[in-house]
């Protein structure tokens, strides 16, 4: 026998593809999934049934159009179309910059499935959760070093919740001086992350975007120039999404900090920095942490994630309530804060990814944390190397710099001389297993592409998804069409984006779907 | 693909002064020294390129066209069966001794030509105007048709400052096949400029906002799936003007420079609006409609002004492309704090981080200007952009 | 032994020979001058001070066991507990599809190479609407408060107007983020309720409405447990002073209540955590928000909507995002607030459970958990001593009881039933003054009789 052909580059990926109906159709009458207590002859002699006898303004009286589909049907329909998903687990998955979507340790999923967490109510006697109050203190205990901020809400639901949040404190803050009224303006930067603008106008702030220098940095100048006495605050993402670090940004924080404002840093792009360089000593007053992001917890096709915002003493008695505390001898949630902006969400946090993040750090101690940053940058610089080495792609800004733990890459020049896109070289990129995302609205850089390889991929993953690049890089020059018609590979082709906008035709659900197309 | 009506104009004179050096096509003159040196015209080739990527398309569109080399050739060559327009309205009748600019009678083509064309393919319902020219032929359409039909310009002149063309003749052929094809192509008003022909000829650059088109822009085939909903340009435009409505001091007038987002403005108020000239408004009336620096400056004898502007001729100028009514006189006469600044985002981040130019004719003033500005994109949404002097 | 520089498994290039191979493909001569552009004074000096790392899963699984077995689960200890956060059966295989790696590593790829999280996003905004007879449902947001607050800001920017309506008796943390996030755009007014009945006091309710009021807000069951009987009449009034009617439910309570459109209602939002998500201490909610299919609401969502298009190729389901560029012309555009890493992951979850349950099912639970709690309410109300304050209003699965009466306070009574190894209910005295000393109880489907009867005759030898 000869040997088989070995794996050519690069690889012949197909995404798995079940053709599967939507579950309606899957639907078997009379076939149930999974069955319910029983309830008992004597509760059912006392009582009656309290459903059937309330009166016709609150009785349903027909049952949910629901689909019937007995256990084992449910399950291959979910195992099917969890086949044809794409997640850290099974590609490279360097491509969804400022995701940080790097490996979410098994051995945390199933810490976080004991009883011991998953069955507890957030309402039990202090006495009986010990152990959670425990690691959400610990973990606030470890965030507070590896930022220099001097307390941390876990509460927040994710990143733009942490931001809502300190803007919340920001306001309270000046509120509590007089100047609520007066400063009405946050400023932040075109390559910060859009939530700070988004979330900063929901609470009522006018929003100042400053566009970047010629070199790409968040423009001092401009600062100067937005800086007033309606100042309320600075919002900033140090590095930002360019992942250039902003070497000025403790001047950024005295400017803000003599018109009277304060400063939240951004920190959903820490994961180039933990352990080299931290919030307080640039002199930030606020900051958040993505747990999705930086500390591994798995991102759940959208979520849950988990915030963190961590504040400076002055805004401490601001923050969300309850706080964890510790009295020497036990736990405890303490809700006696006069000053707090409330609650952020119900109860205290998305506990399950707390666990998880603390487990991740105490796996890794400092020196892990360390070399966690360290090797993502070099990845980043590593893959930025050879990512330029490509024809049609260049890296704007910061020429002959590095870039900490991301590059927003341009397709401009092959553009310009194919006439293929960047949206389209994603779409491509999925024919090989691969994805990638290209920046926020507006796009400054244009025809983007945002790459943020973290730790968690190995040389040869990134030489592969380089392989890939470089390969629809050929295609654009000498087969655009294979681009433009794009995906191939996929589990479906490509789709018709006309019923999305139309309000005659657009379908959000199967109801609607089956009523806008008259399909039985 | 449901069925489709394309109209397609080529102007033949465009671009055939450029290969030779000289600048534009649009007088006779110039046209008959360029033909004597020999110059070939572009604007046919550059159809043509479009038209291929539309040729896989062709059972499903019918092309309507004006006769011989306005449109039919050129059809005809790339394969098309093209309905040609009856030619009656048309001023070039028999055959010219020469070998372009000939139809089916006169000398030239002339800019008639293209307004009747344009206007007959209006009337006749087709679905999107295609048009191979420059700056001049767009003029010439906007004039016949408007700025409320579907056109879409193919590259073809020396002079492309409009907004309305499409970067190549390949993207323009792409765009319209998309657009025809309803693959989520949306229609946006873009800005007709022309430069003053002769004050270009003596080496000054003088342009005017003629007015707007109708384009389609390229739409993501798939969308960004990690930010928050982007509003639509409408709606940014209407958090502009609401902005704007709620700056504007009660017993203020203000100066309202041409443009799209500017007429925004105006409607919120209910007002009516000068597209390519400048009103004087106040938060609930219209003062004095398509001024002239003259009457600005007489009006500013009488009580101090505030100035709305927004850039205008898509190359980031403030001052200087379009609204030269609004003169250094007038501009150092209005105070600082009541200048507001309004503009798109993403017409912002187009100029891909060139900064905001000025071009007021006064040296000095140019320069009092520069440095960092506020500019309004959104409701309460503001940006600190760069303006330096462009002169 | 100890390795001096250690190879982490989390991080493949940390292998020294890898390392020190890229930092010379990078023209580096150490990770250091990868920072380079970091100005010295902002380098952290020195090591972070953290616990001690434990490098092996045998050391991590004993640490945090250590810690964890601390806790005192609901699996060991019967429970009553409630007011937002609830224990319900969660089947098998809804833990066996959220755990998949494909769905809890993926995020945000596109309808191509993501095209299952699409499809079963998809499916769980279809199955909701049909609990709710609604046309549109949001992919999930945050949690329910969250889904109440922007339910209202939706309302006021579809009206145009500042004000919103509100009962005195919903949750106080509920009301604090609502009335936080709704600052400084929109105002709250308080509708009181009828002391007797626990409901919505519509003789106030008719003199707080105005043309400045955007929205009736209500929760149906109330947060103290109560359906709320005058549906019909508070959206009729909502509607007549050119007011949303909006409505906070818990969808598993729709297999036996009547879908709020029905009863005239506009938007209707809530929390999803009881569709088949754990408790995790309070961590397990998602928010969803509902609406019919009509454009001016359909463009006020802040939240991305998934639909279904064909594609190129005859009969493949295609997704993608509805109305991606939101383009509604509400006047006062204040920001459509903003989308983010929120509970898709509970999304997929809770449509699994609805297909797992079915129509039948969904009736059964609703049926089973009023069954439940109207034994225990009337079993608890032949205690002396004690009352249940509001027994004469239909409930869903939560009820107060007062114990004013035997002179013991809340506090005590639950600190005595903890003593009896069972967690009690949710103390109102300090949330609700008014109620004196009460316990919202809270009962489950998966509470037997003999359950109930342990807590009722617990609670007998308590105010005994």
């Amino acid at each position: 026998m000869k040997p088989i052909s070995p794996k050519p580059s690069p690889r012949r990926y197909h995404q798995a593809s079940w053709d599967e109906p939507v579950i309606f159709e899957l639907s078997q009458p009379g076939q149930r999934g999974v069955l319910l207590p029983p309830v008992e002859t004597g509760i059912e002699q006392e009582v009656g049934n309290p459903a059937q006898m309330l009166t016709d303004q609150l009785r349903r009286t027909v049952p949910p159009a629901l689909p019937e589909l007995s256990q084992i049907h449910v399950l291959r329909h979910y195992d099917r179309i969890s086949q044809e998903n794409l997640g850290v687990d099974l590609n490279i998955d360097i491509g969804q910059g400022t995701c940080t979507m790097k490996y979410s340790p098994k051995i945390n999923d199933q810490l976080a499935h004991t009883h011991k967490l998953t069955e507890l109510h957030p309402l039990q006697d202090f006495s009986t959760v010990q152990g959670i109050l425990e690691v959400m203190y610990r973990l606030e205990g470890m965030l507070k070093e590896i930022s220099g901020m001097d307390r941390f809400s876990l509460q927040p639901g994710a990143g733009g919740s942490a931001i809502y949040a300190n803007i919340c404190m920001m306001r309270a803050h000046h509120a509590s001086r007089g100047e609520g009224k007066q400063r009405d303006e946050v400023i932040t930067t075109i390559f910060s992350h859009p939530s700070n603008a988004a979330a900063a106008k929901v609470a009522g702030y006018k929003v100042i975007t400053l566009y970047p220098d010629s070199e790409g940095y968040p423009d001092l100048e401009a600062l100067k120039a937005a800086v007033s006495e309606r100042t309320a605050g600075l919002l900033i993402t140090n590095p930002e999404d360019t992942g250039i670090f902003n070497p000025k940004i403790a001047e950024f924080t005295r400017i803000v900090h003599e018109a009277g404002g304060i400063c939240s840093y951004d920190q959903a792009n820490a994961n180039g920095i933990l352990g080299i360089t931290r919030a307080r000593e640039a002199g930030f007053d606020l900051c958040h942490f993505n747990l999705h992001k930086t500390f591994s917890t798995p991102h759940g096709c959208g979520g849950p994630g988990a915030g963190a915002s961590g504040v400076t003493e002055k805004l401490i008695p601001f923050l969300p309530v309850p706080t964890t505390e510790f009295d020497g001898q036990k736990y405890y949630l303490d809700y006696n804060r006069p000053k707090s902006i409330g609650k952020i969400r119900p109860f205290y946090g998305v506990t399950a990814n707390i666990l998880r993040s603390y487990a991740w750090i105490m796996s890794l101690g400092a020196d892990g944390l360390r070399e966690v940053a360290e090797i993502a940058v070099l990845n980043n610089n590593y893959l930025l190397k050879k990512v330029l080495e490509i024809r049609g792609v260049s890296a704007p800004y910061a020429k002959g710099k590095r870039r900490v733990e991301q590059v927003r890459y341009s397709w401009e020049q092959l553009t310009q001389e194919t006439g293929v896109h960047s949206e389209e070289i994603e779409i491509r990129v999925t024919d090989f297993g691969m994805h990638y995302w290209t920046s926020h609205h507006p796009f400054v850089v244009p025809e983007p592409m945002t790459l943020e390889p973290t730790e968690s991929y190995s040389k040869a993953d990134l030489d592969e998804y380089v392989a890939v690049l470089n390969q629809i890089s050929a295609e654009a020059y000498t087969n655009p069409e294979i681009i433009k018609t794009a995906p191939h590979n996929c589990t479906v082709h490509q789709t018709q984006q006309e019923p999305f906008d139309n309000p005659d035709e657009w379908a959000v659900t199967w109801r609607a779907y089956r009523r806008k197309t008259g399909k039985k | 693909m449901e069925h489709k009506r394309l109209g397609l104009i080529v102007n033949p004179i465009a671009g055939i002064g450029g290969r030779v050096g000289l600048k534009g096509s649009d007088s006779l003159d110039i046209q008959q020294r360029a033909r004597m040196l020999g110059a070939v015209p572009l604007a046919g080739e550059r159809a043509a390129s479009a038209l291929e990527l539309l040729l896989p398309l062709s059972e499903n569109i019918e092309l309507l066209v004006p006769p011989k080399e306005m449109g039919e050739t050129v059809a005809r060559s790339c394969g098309f069966n093209p309905q040609v327009i009856r030619t009656s309205g048309l001023t070039y009748k028999s055959l010219a001794p020469f070998p372009i600019g000939r139809g089916e009678g006169g000398d030239e083509t002339t800019p008639e030509d293209t307004r009747y064309s344009a206007r007959t393919m209006q009337e006749a319902g087709v679905d999107l105007i295609l048009f191979s020219g420059g700056d001049g032929t767009a003029r010439d359409i906007y004039t016949a048709i408007g700025n409320n039909f579907p056109v879409l310009g193919i590259p073809a002149g020396v002079k492309i400052q409009s907004a309305v063309f499409a970067t190549t003749p390949r993207s323009a052929g792409e765009l319209a096949a998309e657009f025809l094809q309803g693959k989520g192509v949306r229609l946006q008003e873009a800005e007709v400029v022309d430069l003053d022909e002769d004050a270009y000829r003596l080496g000054q650059i003088v342009t005017r906002l003629y007015g707007y088109l109708k384009i389609p822009y390229r739409r993501e085939v798939i969308q960004n799936q990690k930010i928050p909903s982007p509003a639509s340009s409408a709606v940014q435009m209407q958090g502009i003007a609401t902005d704007v409505i709620e700056q504007m001091k009660p017993d203020l007038a203000y100066i309202l420079g041409p443009g799209t987002t500017t007429r925004t403005v105006a409607e919120q108020i209910g007002l009516p609006k000068t597209l390519v000239g400048v009103d004087i408004i106040t938060h609930n009336e219209l003062l004095a409609a398509d001024v002239g620096e003259r009457q600005i400056l007489e009006m500013l004898e009488r009580r101090p002004l505030g100035l709305i502007i927004t850039p205008t001729g898509g190359q980031g100028f403030l001052f200087g492309r379009g609204n030269q009514q609004i003169s250094p006189d007038v501009i150092r006469r209005v105070r600082d704090e009541n200048i507001l600044v309004i503009c798109l985002a993403s017409k912002i981040a187009a100029l891909l981080g060139r900064p905001l130019l000025v071009d007021t004719g006064d040296y000095e003033l140019d320069h009092l200007l520069a440095g960092y500005i506020k500019v309004i994109t959104g409701y309460h949404e503001r940006i600190i952009y760069r303006l330096i002097s462009g002169s | 032994m100890n390795t001096k520089i250690p190879v982490y498994p989390y991080i493949p290039n940390s292998v020294p020979d890898v390392k020190a191979e890229m930092l010379r493909t990078v023209g580096a001569l150490s990770m250091d001058e990868l920072y380079a552009d970091i100005p010295a004074n902002l380098r952290f000096k020195g090591k972070l001070n953290l616990p001690d790392r434990l490098i092996s899963e045998a050391e991590l699984i004993r640490h945090v066991d250590g810690l964890l077995n601390k806790n005192r689960s609901t699996r060991e200890t019967l429970s009553f507990l409630g007011a937002g956060c609830y224990q319900h059966q969660v089947p098998a295989v809804c833990d066996e599809i959220n755990s998949r790696g494909e769905f809890l590593t993926a995020y945000a790829g596109d309808p191509y190479e993501d095209h299952g999280r699409f499809q079963a996003l998809f499916e769980y905004e279809s199955m909701m609407a049909e609990l709710l007879n609604m046309d549109v449902v949001n992919v999930p947001n945050y949690d329910g408060f969250q889904a109440s607050a922007t339910a209202l800001r939706m309302a006021a920017r579809i009206t145009g107007r500042p004000i919103v309506l509100v009962p005195v008796n919903i949750c106080a943390d509920k009301l604090s983020k609502v009335k936080e996030y709704l600052e400084p755009d929109i105002a709250i007014e308080r509708i009181p309720f009828n002391p007797k009945s626990g409901l919505l006091d519509l003789t106030v309710l008719k003199t707080l409405l105005s043309e400045q009021i955007a929205a009736v807000y209500f929760e149906n069951p109330s947060y103290l447990g109560l359906l709320e009987t005058q549906a019909d009449k508070i959206s009729a009034l909502a509607h007549n002073a050119g007011a949303l009617s909006v409505v906070s439910v818990d969808p598993l309570s729709l297999g036996v209540i009547r879908p709020p459109v029905e009863y005239g209602v506009d938007i209707v939002c809530g929390d999803i955590q009881t569709l088949g998500v754990h408790m995790q201490y309070g961590g397990g909610n998602g928010g969803f928000i509902a609406s019919n299919d009509d454009v001016k609401t359909v463009m006020e969502f802040p939240s991305r909507l998934f639909g279904v298009a064909p594609t190129i190729v005859e009969g493949e389901y295609g997704f993608g995002d509805v109305a991606y560029e939101r383009t509604s012309f509400a006047l006062r555009e204040q920001g459509k607030e903003w989308v983010g890493t929120a509970a898709a992951l509970w999304g997929i979850t809770a449509g699994v459970y609805l297909a797992l349950m079915g129509p039948q099912g969904m009736v059964e639970i609703g049926e089973s958990i009023m069954q439940r709690c109207r034994y225990a309410m009337k079993k608890i109300a032949a205690i002396p001593n004690l009352k249940v304050t509001y027994n004469n209003t239909p409930h869903f699965n939560e009820f107060v009881v007062n114990f004013d009466k035997g002179g013991k306070t809340a506090v005590e009574v639950n600190q005595a039933l903890l003593d009896r190894d069972i967690f009690g209910g949710k103390d109102l005295s300090d949330e609700f003054p008014a109620l004196g000393q009460s316990i919202l109880f809270c009962i489950s489907e998966i509470h037997s009789q003999a359950d109930i009867d342990r807590l009722v005759s617990s609670l007998k030898e308590v105010v005994k």
